[in-house]
């Protein structure tokens, strides 16, 4: 992603890659809105059920304001996105600012835990393997590893649930208490999930911190320290991992906003009541507005995350930094 | 001193919350398996709804009973005028709503009107069509003119869809409902839980729960745990594949009831080949009922031979009428000049009873030579492309409205089937109230629709219901959508 | 993290032998073969009938007569997973296809033309990463229904960025080589060179990146089965089946275990065979993973 012409000072870099995340917004607000334009089923339809008339249900369409022109109501939505006005869910038929909040209580704690999880097991696990590179240790590493890649997280998801939920009877099977019953039980009906989702993430958080390590030692000035007598301990510690977590932290990055977006599947095997499940709810009962709005939010998360980490990039790559 | 009075009232205090644990308890969580898209169920079809709602928050001028009778509820009486045509109903005195507002016959005529207004999105606007003028004679009497004499009018105002609303609220019951029930409206954590509790002032006989929670839990396979940890108390509608794994639990109670669900196989009656008496016949004599109740409903559910519930006092058995047999089937293709099979759709909306039917059924028919495409959509594609288009060749659903015979005789309605002798018998049923007259219409509407193979009749969805063995007082039956906790108790 | 991939310079037999002494490519060769055998044969032979329902012998465990139990509708788990086999290497290998074939010409024209076109094309590219993938691919299948052609699209569209980025990055780092610089004396156009000297210097990243989407592909697709979103019954695939267990996780664990593991082994092998391949062609991508 480091670009190899000639760049141009900072800000001007910064404020060429801030009007491309703005574009690339805008443009994602059109595919979506025109995506759920021709989206088969009729909200309206949907709340009257098989008895209501044909009349009853234009007249719903007209509350609702679907028969407005298509170009009012995409304007009439996107001029919403920015004053933080996301429009009143068709279902719920209360604000989607509310539901996403209510929703963010669980998605976000969940995606959290699931990231310092995969963090907590990856980063030693990669350190280990780099400094044994080659030996028995690191093969079972990261074959470990491979075969954390090749596993699908809701199957591990089932295999947990079978074990801990139906077996061992340790935790819920599914379901989510609401923090109003306290920490503790919220928490615990999040664990099975947060592993379900942190251990495959793990697995590749693994295998990039080891061959960034290994990239590391493999340069100059660790030679030189190794070569001033530092003990490989505090070459590792103090040089090596430093200079290794700049792609670590761009796949951390990246993770996070997939563990927003990705725990779609994740939160329909347990039942959670997060941003996922809502997004997927809303689209089998074409809450048409709901769904616009999360997959802007998530859209916009993404967008933000790779700016972050290009413009971390700018930051960290010498050439940008001479020409302030 | 000081130290021996806190010392005493600390006894005190223990042995009162000692005593406390004798008593019966006073709360519920229920497990649904949906949850409702809003709380107003004056404004939306989802069963849900009603089935959080319907006589725990709201009260209509009539009830269904637990065995699908009409009671008096916000009425205490009524009478009939001789033509049949006029409906006076003795209100309750002293009822108020939630909000604290006082109920009276201004808010039967509000309710009433708003729910068959030009604007109405009621989802049962056909419950109020036979309805001419509402009067209010005084602050307890109302006067309900009819435009023809009803048979079903009593019947119709015990419907979820027909509850007394007021004024006041009712804009906003979708998020805050308002009734006059035994419980009000607490809490909502969506996608999560519903919470009621004890209603301050009830007009009627006191309840025994002092909260009721709703928890969703849309997952079966989450159901037997959330039993066996005592966090869900009772599942009314319980998922009957996971049945085998509290069946024998002495914990538990599992109770099998009927519901007014007749699960069908329906079909497009207009397009060929199914527009064919022969090709229709074929198709129910390649259905296995028993195969497909074994393999869709853990063995549970009557099977139906035309569209009334085995529960019903007005059921005739026709399930004889075509019999397994995949030879007749086949010989009837042939007189149809489809000896060589043909090919068709099966559209089959999301609940299990569809999908796993589907499977089934699709086998099955592959016997005898037709060829199914299995075409999975959901809910608001279903209503779309199915119900109001019409854009089906097969497809399964669970009809669950009451008495809802009368389906066969609608215009325009998805099955495309249209015959003037049937329509004939249920325009006659809409002028009887005499209750012979009626049950000879009604057999004889059954054995039509029965003839003319109009769909496959497949079984009566079952109501399986677990819950803890000290609970008493919940519904067996479903003979409407409801959960009805008013006479719901812990015992002990 | 960019690949630099040299022409390898060495004889085919000099690649073999190297090949059959890489671990990660035996085994992932092996494992890969066994898995496309058992598809194949599964069109001639499977020890039951998968489309005929027996609900007489529904949800029994592991037996000798199943090996891998029956499902809730009596079939027999084991010739299920056989043909679920055929079903989630077409919907990938197809979806490979479609990146494949139109984000390769798309990198390649990007990064010969240079410029605007590039610019313009690189930022459509970062457009549809922007959006998550299986969110947008539930929302495809939601307008054009469940069923594995869908799927296949819903899948191919996220492939076409990832080989258009591949195309581009590794046709940039051809393109100033010297055997370039002669074609171009020689007054080929943008489009010959692109084809006759780019292309054959880039496959080998372009096979790499080939398995890994691949093996992307069969966990993408068992994702969406398992959402309902993608093959449709009669036709058993590994993803559905695990829809179908999970509601009966209590009662039969085997409806999961076994077509899990099937994903898992398939995979597994996919990435195995992906690392091999690029560990023998290009020793120096050793240190980039």
């Amino acid at each position: 992603m480091v670009r190899a012409d000639p760049s141009p000072p900072m800000t001007a870099y910064l404020l060429k890659r801030l009007a491309i995340a703005f574009a690339t917004l805008v443009l994602a607000s059109m595919v979506v809105f025109a995506v759920l334009e021709i989206l088969p089923g009729d909200p309206a339809r949907l709340m009257l059920g098989m008895n209501a008339s044909a009349d009853q249900v234009e007249l719903l369409r007209n509350q609702m304001g679907l028969n407005a022109p298509l170009a009012w109501r995409y304007l009439h939505w996107a001029g919403g996105l920015f004053s933080l006005d996301f429009g009143r869910s068709y279902t719920y038929s209360v604000p989607v600012i509310d539901l996403v909040r209510e929703r963010l209580a669980v998605s976000l704690p969940l995606a959290l835990v699931a990231l310092a999880l995969s963090t907590i097991i990856a980063i030693p696990v990669g350190l280990y393997s780099a400094s044994r590179r080659g030996r028995a240790g690191d093969t079972v590493a990261m074959g470990a590893a491979q075969l954390g890649v090749a596993v699908p997280n809701f199957w591990f998801a089932l295999m947990l649930i079978y074990v801990f939920a139906v077996w061992l009877r340790l935790v819920p099977a599914g379901g989510f208490p609401g923090w109003g019953a306290g920490a503790w039980p919220a928490l615990k009906s999040l664990l099975l999930p947060a592993v379900a989702l942190a251990l495959p993430q793990a697995a590749i958080l693994a295998r990039v911190t080891r061959s960034a390590l290994i990239e590391v030692l493999n340069e100059d000035y660790i030679r030189t320290a190794r070569a001033k007598g530092l003990p490989y301990r505090a070459v590792l510690w103090r040089h090596a991992l430093r200079n290794a977590m700049i792609p670590v932290l761009t796949i951390l990055g990246l993770q996070f906003a997939f563990l927003l977006a990705g725990t779609i599947i994740i939160e329909n095997v347990f039942y959670l009541p997060g941003l996922g499940r809502l997004v997927f709810q809303a689209i089998t009962q074409r809450d048409l507005i709901v769904v616009e709005s999360v997959v802007m939010l998530l859209v916009a998360a993404v967008i933000a995350v790779n700016l972050a980490v290009d413009l971390s990039y700018a930051v960290v790559d010498p050439r940008l930094r001479t020409r302030q | 001193m000081r130290l021996w009075k806190t010392i005493l009232a600390a006894a005190v205090l223990t042995l009162a919350a000692g005593s406390q644990s004798f008593a019966a308890r006073t709360d519920l969580v229920i497990g649904i398996p949906l949850e409702p898209p809003h709380l107003d169920p004056t404004a939306g079809a989802a069963a849900a709804i009603k089935e959080v709602l319907y006589a725990n928050v709201f009260e209509g001028l009539t009830r269904i009973g637990p065995n699908g009778e009409v009671l008096p509820d916000l009425a205490e009486s009524w009478t009939i005028s001789d033509d049949g045509k006029v409906y006076t109903f003795k209100l309750h005195t002293g009822v108020k709503f939630h909000d604290g507002s006082d109920f009276s016959a201004d808010d039967v005529k509000f309710s009433l009107d708003r729910a068959r207004a030009d604007n109405s999105v009621n989802a049962q606007k056909g419950l109020f069509a036979a309805i001419d003028k509402v009067e209010i004679i005084d602050p307890a009497t109302v006067e309900v003119t009819l435009k023809h004499p009803q048979g079903s009018f009593l019947y119709n105002m015990g419907w979820g869809d027909a509850v007394m609303v007021s004024p006041k609220s009712a804009d906003t019951n979708k998020a805050n409902p308002v009734g006059t029930g035994p419980f009000k409206f607490q809490n909502w954590a969506k996608g999560s839980s519903i919470t009621l509790v004890k209603a301050d002032h009830y007009w009627g006989a006191p309840v025994f729960l002092d909260k009721v929670e709703f928890r969703i839990v849309p997952d079966a396979a989450a159901y037997v745990p959330a039993l066996l940890s005592g966090d869900i108390q009772a599942f009314p509608f319980f998922d009957p594949d996971s049945l085998a794994q509290v069946k024998d639990d002495p914990r538990f109670k599992v109770v099998i009831g009927s519901t007014e669900g007749e699960t069908i196989l329906s079909i497009n009656n207009k397009k060929p080949p199914f527009d064919k008496l022969q090709v229709r016949q074929a198709i129910s004599y390649a259905l296995d009922r028993k195969a497909i109740i074994d393999g869709a409903s853990a063995g549970l559910g009557l099977p139906i031979g035309s569209h009334m519930s085995p529960a019903n006092k007005d059921y005739v058995d026709l399930t004889g009428l075509y019999p397994h047999n995949v030879a007749k089937a086949k010989e009837l293709l042939k007189e149809a000049g489809l000896e060589n099979g043909f090919k068709a759709t099966l559209k089959l909306p999301p609940p299990s009873y569809a999908r796993l039917g589907g499977e089934i059924i699709a086998s099955e028919l592959r016997e005898v030579g037709i060829d199914l495409e299995i075409i999975p959509v959901e809910w608001a594609q279903w209503l779309d492309q199915v119900f109001t288009k019409k854009d089906y060749d097969l497809t399964i659903v669970s009809h669950t409205e009451p008495n809802d015979i009368d389906i066969y005789s609608r215009k325009d309605y998805y099955f495309n089937y249209d015959n003037p002798t049937f329509d004939k018998v249920i325009a006659d049923l809409n002028l009887t109230s005499d209750e012979a007259k009626r049950k000879e219409l009604l057999g004889e509407a059954q054995k039509i629709l029965a003839d003319d193979a109009v769909v496959g009749f497949l079984y009566e969805l079952p109501k399986v219901g677990v819950w803890d063995a000290k609970l008493q007082g919940l519904w067996e039956n479903a003979p409407i959508q409801a959960n009805d906790l008013t006479k719901v108790k812990w015992s002990e | 993290m960019t690949l630099h991939i040299d022409i390898p310079e060495e004889t085919f037999v000099g690649i073999l032998a190297k090949a059959f002494r890489n671990t990660a490519f035996v085994t992932g060769f092996v494992i890969t073969v066994l898995i496309l055998a058992m598809a194949v044969i599964s069109y001639a032979w499977t020890p039951y009938d998968v489309t005929k329902l027996v609900i007489a012998d529904k949800t029994q465990g592991p037996s000798l007569a199943h090996w891998f139990g029956t499902d809730h509708f009596g079939r027999d788990i084991l010739s299920m997973v056989m043909v679920g086999a055929r079903n989630s290497i077409a919907v990938a290998l197809v979806a490979v296809g479609i990146g494949m074939g139109v984000g390769v010409p798309l990198g390649a024209f990007a990064a010969a033309r240079g410029g605007l076109v590039d610019e313009a094309l690189m930022r459509v590219n970062d457009l549809v990463f922007a959006f998550p993938a299986l969110l947008s691919a539930i929302m495809i299948t939601a307008i054009f229904g469940p069923g594995a052609v869908n799927a296949i699209i819903a899948i191919g569209i996220f492939n076409i960025p990832v080989f258009a980025r591949v195309a581009r990055a590794g046709a940039l780092a051809v393109w100033p080589r010297e055997f370039i610089l002669a074609a171009r004396a020689a007054g080929k156009s943008s489009a010959q060179i692109s084809i006759e000297h780019v292309l054959p210097n880039i496959a080998t990243l372009l096979v790499v990146q080939g398995t890994i989407q691949f093996a992307l592909g069969i966990l993408a697709e068992a994702g969406l089965s398992y959402l309902g979103l993608g093959a449709q019954p009669p036709m058993p695939s590994w993803g559905r089946m695990l829809f179908d267990a999970q509601t009966r996780m209590v009662v039969a664990p085997w409806m999961a275990i076994f077509p899990g593991m099937a994903i898992v082994v398939t995979v597994l092998g996919l990435n195995l065979l992906g690392d091999g391949i690029a560990d023998i062609l290009d020793p120096k991508s050793r240190r980039q993973r």
